[in-house]
């Protein structure tokens, strides 16, 4: 008997892979124009990149218990969380390549995600999500909904202030909120034992009276257990919960990290204990997937990461005066047409 | 000149040599911030140091702000010199009310009676893409603040002995550095991020504009990369027969109004271009001084030139309309000139 459904093992590994082919294809496409001399402003997609191969399982293990009512907010490294949630994808790489049909208009970017429908956002200040979270959560028991909130967070913002204070909110308001922690060990160059007092974030669940949990491993069938019971607790009205998960980064802090801070034996290690092989192999081992299906399903996702890209690619610059525009909304609730085409508002 | 003095550095490799030579000389002076020991600082600004000075004086910090400037704080309280590095001046909420509320104000709070013998060490600014939360410089709002000095010096020569200065000034110092001047190998190389920086140690005032280029037809001021901006302008007219003089500020508090004014005396047209928000802001501030002190010298109205209050977006076309360059500089002197 398998304890996870076979549908949701399928979303799982499909979404993972469809994350893994997106990333491994932003590699090559952030790398375009910057070669032979690397400039960071420079190719169809310029400024800091932050991928997320590697980290998978954190994203779908958790996404797999929400629906499209529940609220996610992700922070520098993002694409994992918003591909797991669901977000536009073709809108998505639209904004990252800069276009004018991209979630923000191209005012936004690889960072500053914001994808309302799929209730998705994210931020380039470290932490800074965690308080939306709380603020979805809030909104949600305000109204009388089920709804839920995740926060995801890398073990390094879990240091920052804004982490404690928002527990602490959540937890004396009794939110329906999830901190998921990604491990991955290091915050750019440091690793979590040189920042972080204690060797797992799980126990400071403790300080705010809340549960913490802390998967190993980079193990998405338990990443997916973990946050059913936390999903299910804050959906009861039980309040907000911690998940920390080991997870790898495979890649630099960003592209172009010379990554001298580790040894380059350290991610062909973890290569080898890479989770989507893991579930794959779990997966035809329990006959929940057969080769074939298997095979489809990676087809399927690389075929919809594709189709982004090159959406991505064919869709327009914004008109630069664009720039201008989007700073307020046109007309102020409660402002008449009248009042507004009096010139007041302009 | 000896060959010494010919020495050529890049903004990074300044900022690390003054620090490094600080640290030597005064044993109080110590580095802390986010990836400033093994890895040198995002910009490079600590290159070096960890191997010289070793883990105590070299402090990578949590991603706490809060703490770390709060602690630079109350170890400079204590005697020491401490260096905390904000890694972008961007990241400046987090962490605003140490800055703002501590940190500026407790030498006056006490009535002269606590020095804050500090350096507040921050990159800024934009032009490669990065977008909103991680381009701005800022220069104003730490400006406007009573209680601190903030320079932001625009040559390696400047970085040096402005940060040698900083470190040796008994009085807060945000130091912001540009990253498009670090001559950083992973970023556009521009001509003025290298420069020749003597190997010994030397200081320049925190307090003085400088006039980088002589003329006579038009005053234009700017910091760090609108000085650039502004000089490529300058070139260009001179070509045309028209003399412009470019002032860098180097500080922005203190702000030095005598050599703001004294050009203006000279050329009686101002242009002051900016990195920064428009409204509230330097070029506000600069055009204020001229307006007060001299405002019948004026031939013609002060055009101001900065980010026309909006967020720094992300995507390129956007970027470069709403930064300030030389071709709009030299725009607006044409346009000025024949005023
Ligand atoms: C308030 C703030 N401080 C510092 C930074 C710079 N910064 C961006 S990512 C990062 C490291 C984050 O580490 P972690 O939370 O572990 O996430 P990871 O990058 O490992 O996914 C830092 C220091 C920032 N963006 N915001
Ligand atoms: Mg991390």
């Amino acid at each position: 008997m398998l304890s996870i459904e076979a549908s949701q093992l399928k979303w799982m590994y499909e979404t993972m892979v469809k994350i893994r082919y997106y990333e491994e294809t932003m590699v090559q496409v952030y790398a375009e124009g910057k070669n032979p001399v690397f400039n960071i402003g420079a190719g169809p997609v310029p400024g800091e990149m932050h991928l997320a191969a590697g980290q998978e399982p954190a994203a779908v293990g958790i996404c797999a218990h929400l629906t499209n009512d529940d609220t996610v907010t992700a922070p520098h490294r993002p694409h994992h969380h918003a591909i797991a949630k669901g977000v536009d994808l073709m809108k998505m790489t639209a904004e990252i390549f800069g276009k004018e049909t991209g979630l923000g208009k191209g005012k936004g970017g690889h960072m500053h995600l914001f994808d309302p429908v799929a209730k998705f956002s994210c931020g380039g200040i470290v932490a800074a999500g965690v308080p939306h979270a709380v603020g979805a959560a809030l909104a949600a028991k305000m109204q009388g909904k089920d709804y839920v909130a995740v926060a995801f967070i890398g073990e390094g913002a879990a240091n920052a202030g804004a982490f404690h204070e928002s527990l602490n909110l959540a937890a004396v308001w009794k939110l329906p909120v999830i901190v998921v922690i990604e491990d991955n060990a290091y915050g750019i160059s440091v690793p979590k034992s040189a920042s972080t007092a204690v060797p797992s974030n799980d126990v400071r669940g403790a300080a705010y009276g809340i549960p913490g949990a802390y998967v190993k491993d980079n193990d998405p069938l338990e990443m997916y257990r973990v946050s059913e019971e936390a999903v299910a607790r804050a959906r009861r009205g039980d309040g907000p919960s911690i998940i920390e998960i080991e997870t790898y980064r495979y890649l630099g802090h960003f592209q172009g990290d010379p990554e001298v801070y580790r040894k380059k034996t350290e991610v062909p290690e973890l290569h080898q204990r890479d989770p989507i092989v893991r579930l794959k192999n779990y997966m035809l081992a329990e006959g929940a997937a057969t080769d074939s299906e298997i095979s489809q399903m990676e087809e399927h996702a690389k075929a919809e990461v594709d189709a982004a890209y090159q959406f991505a690619r064919d869709s327009a610059y914004p008109s630069p005066e664009a720039a201008l525009d989007d700073v307020f909304e046109p007309v102020h609730t409660g402002v008449t047409a009248e009042v507004a085409a009096t010139g007041q508002d302009s | 000149m000896n060959t010494a003095t010919k020495r050529m550095l890049t903004g990074s490799k300044a900022l690390s040599e003054a620090i490094a030579q600080e640290m030597e000389r005064d044993p109080r002076v110590f580095v802390m911030g986010e990836d400033v020991a093994g890895y040198g600082g995002i910009f490079g600004a600590t290159e070096g140091l960890l191997n010289k000075f070793g883990p105590e004086r070299v402090r990578d910090t949590p991603i706490s702000e809060t703490a770390f400037i709060g602690t630079a704080i109350g170890a400079a309280a204590e005697g020491l010199r401490p260096i905390a590095e904000l890694m972008f001046v961007d990241f400046h909420g987090v962490c605003m009310d140490q800055i703002y509320n501590h940190m500026a104000k407790i030498h006056y709070m006490s009535g002269g009676n606590v020095k804050l013998p500090m350096v507040l060490m921050t990159a800024v600014g934009g032009g490669y893409d990065d977008a909103a939360q991680h381009s701005q410089t800022l220069y104003a709002s730490f400006g406007h603040l009573p209680g601190m000095k903030v320079v932001a010096p625009s040559t390696p020569y400047d970085l040096k002995g402005m940060m040698t200065s900083a470190i040796r000034e008994d009085n807060p110092v945000v130091f912001m550095f540009h990253k498009a001047l670090q001559g950083l190998a992973w970023m556009d190389q521009i001509d003025e991020s290298i420069g020749i920086v003597p190997e010994e140690s030397y200081t320049v005032p925190l307090d003085k504009a400088k006039v980088v280029r002589e003329g006579t037809d038009v005053t234009i001021v700017g910091v760090q990369m609108m000085t650039h901006a502004a000089t490529r302008a300058a070139d260009r007219l001179q070509a045309e027969g028209i003399s412009a003089e470019v002032i860098d500020l180097r500080s922005i508090a203190p702000l030095d109004k005598d050599t703001i004014l004294e050009s203006v005396r000279k050329t009686h047209r101002l242009i002051v271009v900016d990195e920064d928000y428009l409204s509230y802001g330097m070029t506000a501030e600069v055009a204020a001084v001229v307006a007060e002190e001299a405002l019948y010298e004026l031939e013609a109205p002060i055009k101001r030139l900065a980010i026309p209050n909006v967020p720094i977006p992300y995507s390129s076309v956007l970027e470069k309309f709403v930064l300030p360059n030389a071709d709009i500089i030299y725009d607006e002197v044409k346009r000025i000139i024949s005023l």
